[in-house]
């Protein structure tokens, strides 16, 4: 876009230099780090708003926060479903919501738990547990026929420890969602 | 005090002069503080003719309107009108009943879940879960209801609550950390659109709703040079009809001239206005050549359908001054609009809006809307239902100013015009108010004229009696093959009997050589009247954009 210049300079401003600032889809996952006050039927209002707008959330994480009238949430999306803009948007127009914040990809660390319940015996076991070490997974809880194996990590990570596992049996999964923070000193 | 009391205090220190509402189980607290406490309290006949008559009082004052139900039925019932405002951004305060605390939870009697049912279509709701919280709630409501882009706010009282006794020290100040509205719009953007508009050489101002408040802003930046105006259907009155640069109502039902004056455009400003889908058509034919400044106090609004180029969030009267200002500064060259103006002339000369009248003494719709209009010198504050009746209302009464056409556009909610012109009469007893009902819609409230004669709210009901649901048999004849399914309403009721038995004075016009002369014979008589004028049954709303279509399809 040609640069701005001051006003009343007769300066032309052509009007095919515009652009619509807003790209609908980034077409990459989000992060978003949401304050909300801590107050009864919160989290309602916001899955509320995300279902009623046809917004997709891939993960939602809820937590307490330092200040205890504080709530974090943290909520992963699809920008090549879900028009990011519009979604920030929409959550500010929620009084209860303090503050957004759409994480840097590349300055944020973001990390979720999951336990994964796998029939293991004989020599699976061995194996598994090898893949555990490779992972830094603990196992948990041990029967003759099953482990339960404990692994954190991006969701890229437990998405591979998920893969590797599966094949000696899943019996059941737990996974919480992603939780993030940004890098450095400066508070998200 | 009882923490009621606190509440009336509340309602005064917040200017309310009056509330419409109906008293139940749960807010029984609540009634006995209004037995004394000085405030204007209307006793309606169902609780959404008090909501639609409070959104009535709000749009035709500017005041935020408020209204009440008790639990239950009484919070259900409000779900029209709480809708209607979310929609058409009416600042309302509604204060629902709800079962003793120790109920909650239990589907008590009269127990519904008012704050779960109505959180999709509130601005914001608060649940009363402590009597110290009621003053402080009550403001942050008020304050919420009127700020930013206007809205509906349910406050729900526990009953246990709303009787117990509080220390009340009067609120000064209200703390929401999470709600901070911008109205200052961005110098540096409103720059940016002052050249764009001195670039433009086919430029159209589009205004809606939101620009009520600022229609005299609107004028100054719009005759700043020769920009032409359309407004929306809520934004009828901004800009002063009629006026040279006025191109007439835009959307699904509005001029040619306005509607191909947006095809053609290669600016377009959007001010207070949200591009609904019956001002844009088929999306992606809408105004294809122009570029969008966008300016809107909700940067929600703002490329949510249709992508701003540039975009200005704040308040219309903060902006539009500076917007005129800046410019003004650009002495830009006048003669740049000659020729846009030529090809406006020429959509307007060749496609006003008309109808065939007839001269065999029957009343064309349309015609009926030219009378009202002469027999009220174009000076009523008039409200209207939904469907045809309404769009005919607004193609072909012209608004001098803002808070004059008051109805339900987003929601598009039968029955609303009634009770809302009763709200507009409380709001504004000096006023002429009158209400263009449609025969169908003016059975889903009539209720209200019970209250209008009791409480002598002189309100004028025209009904277009066109003995349909005129806007669906409508579509039935163009789009569904004149398959006529449901649609027939034929003589009933007989409105004049209804009128009688309401206490109201009902009357009947048939004839169209007398029809301007007897309505002001209804216009002059004292309380409440119900007219019903009977029109050509079947005569449909042109000129039309059918739904999905874009400009260039209008039909009609
Ligand atoms: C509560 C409600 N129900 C249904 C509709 C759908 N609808 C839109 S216009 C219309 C016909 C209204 O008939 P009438 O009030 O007689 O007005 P006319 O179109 O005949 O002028 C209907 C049923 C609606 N808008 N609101
Ligand atoms: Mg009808």
């Amino acid at each position: 876009m040609t640069p701005v210049g001051e006003p009343a300079t007769q300066e032309v401003l052509s009007l095919d230099d515009l652009n619509a600032a807003v790209g609908l889809r980034t077409g990459r996952k989000h992060v978003l780090a949401i304050l909300v006050e801590n107050k009864p039927g919160v989290l309602t209002r916001i899955t509320g708003l995300f279902a009623r707008r046809g917004f997709n959330i891939d993960t939602l994480a809820v937590g307490p926060t330092d200040d205890e009238t504080v709530s974090r949430i943290t909520l992963t999306l699809d920008g090549a479903v879900a028009p990011i803009d519009q979604v920030t948007k929409q959550l500010h127009k929620l009084v209860n919501v303090l503050k957004i914040r759409d994480l840097d990809p590349g300055e944020m660390l973001a990390r979720e738990l999951a336990m994964f319940k796998v029939s293991a015996d004989g020599a699976a076991r061995a194996e598994v547990m090898q893949i555990c070490e490779i992972f830094r997974a603990k196992v948990v809880d041990v029967t003759k026929r099953s482990l339960v194996l404990e692994v954190t990590g991006t969701c890229d990570k437990v998405d591979a420890f998920e893969a590797l596992v599966r094949p000696f049996g899943l019996i059941e999964m737990a996974r919480t969602g992603e939780i993030a923070i940004s890098r450095g000193r400066a508070e998200t | 005090m009882r923490a009621v009391d606190a509440l009336m205090e509340c309602l005064k220190a917040e200017g309310v002069d009056v509330v419409f509402g109906l008293p139940g189980g749960a807010n029984l607290p609540t009634y006995d503080a209004f037995y004394d406490a000085g405030i204007r309290h209307i006793l309606v006949r169902h609780e959404a003719g008090g909501g639609h008559a409070a959104e009535g009082y709000a749009k035709a004052t500017g005041k935020v309107g408020v209204s009440l139900g008790t639990s239950g039925p009484g919070a259900t019932n409000l779900v029209t009108p709480i809708c209607d405002a979310m929609m058409d951004s009416v600042p309302l305060v509604f204060l629902t009943g709800q079962v003793q605390t120790h109920l909650l939870g239990t589907d008590g009697f009269q127990e519904a879940d008012t704050i779960g049912i109505t959180m999709p279509i509130v601005k914001h709701s608060f649940m009363i879960r402590h009597p110290l919280e009621i003053p402080r709630t009550l403001h942050e409501a008020f304050h919420i209801a009127r700020s930013g882009r206007p809205g509906p706010v349910v406050v729900d009282i526990p009953s246990d609550l709303s009787r117990a006794d509080i220390p009340y020290e009067p609120v000064s100040d209200v703390h929401l950390p999470g709600y901070q509205p911008t109205t200052d719009g961005n110098q540096k953007q409103i720059r940016l659109a002052a050249k764009a508009l001195a670039n433009a050489r086919r430029p159209v101002i589009y205004a809606g709703g939101g620009v009520v408040d600022a229609a005299s802003e609107l004028r100054e930046l719009a005759t700043a040079d020769r920009f032409p105006v359309t407004c929306t259907l809520m934004g009828l009155g901004s800009f002063p009809a009629p006026h040279e640069q006025w191109l007439g109502m835009l959307g699904m039902h509005g001029t040619r001239t306005a509607n191909y004056a947006m095809d053609e455009a290669d600016l377009i400003v959007a001010i207070g206005a949200r591009f609904d889908d019956r001002i844009t058509g088929k999306i992606s034919e809408f105004a294809p050549r122009a570029k969008f400044i966008h300016i809107d106090i909700d940067p929600a609004e703002i490329s949510k359908n249709v992508p701003a180029h540039i975009p200005i969030v704040g308040d219309a009267r903060n902006i539009l001054p500076r917007l005129t200002t800046e410019y003004r500064a650009l002495s830009a060259d006048r003669s740049r609009l000659e020729e846009w103006w030529s090809r406006i002339a020429t959509w307007q000369e060749r496609h006003p809006l008309r109808y065939e009248d007839t001269d065999d003494g029957e009343i064309k719709p349309q015609y009926m809307i030219q009378a009202l209009y002469e027999a009220t010198g174009g000076a009523a504050i008039v409200t209207s239902d939904v469907g045809q009746h309404q769009m005919w209302a607004a193609q072909f009464y012209d608004f001098p100013m803002p808070r004059r056409w008051i109805n339900s556009g987003g929601l598009g909610t039968m029955g609303f015009g009634l009770p809302a012109a009763m709200g507009a009469q409380v709001g504004c007893p000096d006023q002429t108010v009158v209400c263009i009902a449609g025969d169908g819609s003016v059975q889903m409230n009539m209720q209200e004229l019970a209250t209008c004669a009791q409480e002598g709210i002189p309100i004028k009901v025209f009904i277009m009696n066109n003995g349909y649901l005129g806007m669906v048999r409508q579509w039935q004849e163009l789009f569904w093959d004149r398959r006529y399914s449901h649609v027939d309403m034929g003589q009933w009721p007989d409105f004049v009997k209804v009128a009688d038995a309401y206490g109201a004075t009902g009357m009947r016009l048939r004839d169209k050589d007398t029809l301007v002369r007897d309505m002001r014979a209804a216009l002059a008589t004292p309380g409440p009247v119900l007219v019903d004028v009977r029109v050509t049954r079947e005569e449909n709303t042109y000129p039309m954009i059918p739904a999905g279509q874009a400009a260039r399809d209008m039909v009609g």
